[in-house]
């Protein structure tokens, strides 16, 4: 395997396990500041017990989210070497902000929202609370402009490096790298505030489902009941307006991506002709006989959804050179598995509102075994929403402009296809470090494997046993108490038949 | 301002991050580093491991924020370092995930073959960084094999010589010493009394490494010398840094550890400055050519972009010494175990 694919793939191991926890700590932050608000409001001490039962959560999440962030930032160096030196000027510096205005701001009060109980008063906890919930949005944002520059490159210009006053050039080639020109322009690029509300989006329903998956196990096992209850309903508030919300974030997101990255449009949708728009529901899409086998589609669906129109034709991968278009197949079925997911999340949570409004929702047992296993639901959408947005990007690490004719249509060269201004972007394979060999990187690639297995089983035993304890303060849980996911997992085989019995009544 | 000054604050402003990180962190890391030898039993372990429990995650972030910050104001150096030494970074990763999770893991189960594994954890991951930095600052010193783009051309072993491993062992000695000063502070009664053989010791191996890395530096790598001849108060800086290593066993022995302790930041201070000055105005030297050495001239991003970072720089860092002074406030004093405890 060569050095490229590697470091692509160690990349893609190493975000997405970092992934699962930054989404958790943005939605379970929220729900925190929520609880202490509220106690400081009414004095209702059960308030505390869930503040502090979901910061010890949150804690844990915390740690392993900062260990594997600390990879990321390292890694644009190790492994992207030449995309660094080629980006620095520009995405370096929302690297550097995310430091700056977010890491430290959560890193500090984080002490004191996690050790500080008994040392400072409630409204400073309250305080410190809010600040670590702000501190790890103001993260995502910064990340996510850095990431939206990447898609949508804007507020920089590309010109040849200078070196003691004079051009650079190295065996006679130019030296191009990319440099600001107008920061706030950079900050707000053409995709920065819709990505960045669909990650918010996003976050809010795993952090939801996280919440309403323990407290679901709770209500089923008939213990500490009213804290699973006012967790439970808080949480479904949110995560019913959240996931209503996706749908219509998603959508504008769509259309965004359309008009800046239309190759990528077309392979979320496996559309390789040119001409009317389907909406595929279902399918295998097949990049060799440029169509999709077994397909399920809504004739006019995707011109109707970028044009409010079901015969105007849609941009497809056909006006793209084969080496500039992204790999279809896993674009088309995370993009599509995603949104399955999201119609899933609207369905769930609307059928548990109506639940709850008719005051059925905590009887109704098989509903709540669905919200036990339903915080997977979120944990994918989320991974399969970057994996459809990063590897729609390609070839790109840094996406070109596209320009539009009057008609709707992309620019063509001569021979019909899309002609690209590469000076203007950078290809992935020519991003990465060229002092690495693939030896280093497979190593590295087995070691970073190996090391997060194996968190990810430590983190799941620990959190089991938190969930397992709940939310009592340590010392007064009862021994032998509800047992963790990890029972509900085998007891789950047991116990299907009856469950399934319960759920017909 | 110029490009040229704008560079040069911004090697200041680098320098002022890697010094905030190495004596913070390195407390971290000391306190990791003494881990299987000075807590006998588990609450002493609870002890050392809370007494940098509030903070250890902030002071990573002066780490963070040095890398950020390099790779916004220096690309090109940003880009040489980590890729030459991918191997020492894959490494200083896995310590430093190590270190973070287990302090997290440890404590919340009660078994002992479950809190062994992650004490032994904790300890790999503090020595393992501390050396890979002190190894990282030897290199950057000697210099490495660089093309004309600045990517690195050599082998591991070129990053294994003798010096750079003599500074990695120094910087072992100097945080072991400097975290058991922090735990000192920290402790009382009986784990107090022990750490105080732990203090003289790690004193004592610092002061003998510190000794043969300077007789080193002066004998055989005459480019880190070459700006105290251009700037012969740069002197000063060699004179408050001995003054400060002398000072920390004569304060330990009048029974003032606070000053023992100001003292040992006075000494990595110290020690960050020489390394700048040593360095200046390479970021990264080539070994082989002096010519295709990373300067803080040749590896600067464009004015206009210094200019900004600067400009968040100024905003953001009064805020970040606030958040600094409240948390080490909040929790001044002996550690006191509770249910929130790690």
């Amino acid at each position: 395997m060569d050095v490229v694919l590697l470091s692509r793939l160690q990349f893609a191991l190493t975000i997405a396990f970092h992934y699962i926890f930054p989404p958790l700590t943005i939605g379970i932050s929220v729900v925190m500041v929520y609880l202490e608000a509220q106690h400081l409001r009414t004095g209702d001490p059960l308030y505390e017990k869930a503040a502090k039962f979901w910061t010890s959560i949150f804690a844990l999440n915390f740690a392993i989210g900062v260990a594997s962030g600390i990879v990321m930032e390292f890694q644009f160096g190790t492994n992207w070497a030449a995309y660094s030196r080629f980006v620095g000027d520009v995405f370096g510096s929302a690297l550097a902000a995310e430091g700056i205005f977010a890491f430290f701001l959560e890193s500090g009060f984080l002490a004191l929202l996690v050790f500080g109980w008994d040392r400072v008063s409630a409204k400073m906890h309250l305080f410190a609370t809010t600040m670590v919930c702000l501190g790890s949005i103001f993260s995502s944002i910064w990340i996510v402009v850095a990431n939206s520059w990447q898609q949508t490159p804007a507020g920089h210009h590309i010109v040849q490096m200078v070196r003691e006053g004079q051009p650079l050039f190295i065996d006679g080639e130019p030296v191009l790298r990319a440099e600001i020109v107008d920061f706030w322009a950079l900050v707000f690029n053409p995709s920065t505030v819709q990505r960045l509300v669909h990650v918010w989006i996003g976050a809010f329903i795993m952090g939801t489902f996280f919440v309403m998956s323990i407290s679901a196990w709770y209500l089923l096992k008939g213990k500490h009941e009213e804290f699973a209850k006012k967790s439970f309903s808080g949480a479904l508030i949110f995560a019913t307006i959240a996931s209503l919300a996706a749908l219509v974030s998603g959508h504008s997101q769509a259309n965004n991506v359309y008009q800046y990255q239309p190759a990528k449009l077309a392979a979320f949708e496996g559309h390789f002709q040119t001409g009317r728009g389907d909406m595929s529901l279902f399918g295998l899409p097949d990049e060799e006989a440029e169509k999709i086998h077994f397909n399920i589609a809504v004739p006019g669906g995707l011109s109707f959804l970028i044009h409010w129109d079901f015969e105007q034709p849609v941009v497809g991968l056909d006006r793209f050179r084969p080496e500039d278009r992204p790999p279809v197949f896993i674009t088309y079925a995370s993009y599509h598995i995603m949104i399955g997911l999201g119609m899933a999340f609207i369905a769930l949570t609307l059928l548990a509102a109506l639940m709850y409004w008719r005051g059925t929702l905590y009887q109704t047992r098989w509903l709540l075994w669905i919200f036990v296993f339903a915080v997977l639901g979120p944990l994918f959408a989320n991974q399969l929403g970057w994996v459809s947005a990063e590897v729609g990007r390609q070839p790109w690490i840094v996406h070109p402009p596209v320009e539009w004719t009057g008609d709707g249509d992309v620019v063509v060269g001569p021979e019909g296809v899309v002609v690209y201004d590469e000076d203007l972007a950078l290809r992935t394979e020519d991003a990465v470090s060229r002092s690495v060999n693939a030896p280093q990187v497979l190593g590295s690639l087995i070691g970073f494997g190996l090391i997060y297995l194996f968190l990810l089983l430590a983190w799941l035993y620990v959190l089991d046993r938190k969930i397992g304890k709940g939310p009592e303060p340590i010392g007064e849980a009862p021994e032998g108490d509800a047992g963790g996911l990890l029972q509900a997992v085998i007891g789950r085989v047991a116990h299907d038949a009856s469950e399934q019995a319960e759920g017909g009544r | 301002m110029d490009w040229a000054t704008l560079a040069v604050i911004w090697f200041g402003l680098e320098g002022a991050l890697l010094m905030g990180y190495a004596i913070l962190d390195g407390f971290d890391l000391g306190v990791g580093i003494l881990h299987p030898f000075v807590p006998k039993n588990d609450r002493e372990k609870r002890i050392a491991i809370n007494a940098i429990g509030p903070v250890w995650d902030g002071n990573e972030v002066w780490l963070v924020t040095f890398g950020g910050a390099l790779f916004a104001a220096f690309p090109e150096a940003y880009a040489t370092v980590f890729s030459g030494f991918y191997i020492a970074f894959m490494l200083l990763l896995g310590a430093l995930i190590a270190r973070a999770v287990s302090m997290e893991f440890r404590s919340k189960v009660e078994s002992d073959r479950w809190r062994r594994f992650w004490d032994w954890a904790f300890f790999g991951g503090s020595t393992v960084a501390a050396l890979l930095f002190g190894v990282a600052v030897g290199n950057a010193i000697i210099g490495l094999p660089l093309d004309k783009v600045g990517n690195f051309t050599g082998t591991l072993l070129d990053q294994l010589a003798p010096y750079p491993i003599l500074v990695g062992l120094m910087t072992v000695a100097l945080l072991a010493m400097h975290g058991g000063l922090y735990l000192y502070l920290k402790t009382e009664g009986e784990f107090q009394e022990r750490l105080r053989d732990w203090l003289w010791r790690s004193w004592g191996v610092f002061l003998v490494l510190y000794m043969l890395t300077t007789i080193y530096t002066l004998a055989l790598i005459p480019r880190a010398t070459a700006n105290f001849e251009r700037w012969p108060w740069a002197g000063l800086v060699v004179v408050v840094s001995v003054l400060a290593v002398a000072n920390i066993p004569r304060t330990l022995h009048w029974g003032r550890p606070g000053q023992a302790f100001l003292s040992s930041c006075a000494v990595i201070a110290t020690l960050v400055m020489l390394f700048g000055l040593a360095l200046y105005p390479n970021l990264v030297t080539a070994s082989n050519n002096a010519a295709n050495s990373v300067t803080i001239f040749s590896a600067a991003s464009s004015p206009k972009t210094l200019t900004i970072m600067l400009i968040i720089a100024v905003i953001g860092m009064p805020f970040v010494l606030a958040y600094t002074s409240i948390i080490y406030w909040a929790f001044r004093g002996k550690v006191r175990l509770d249910e929130h405890s790690y």
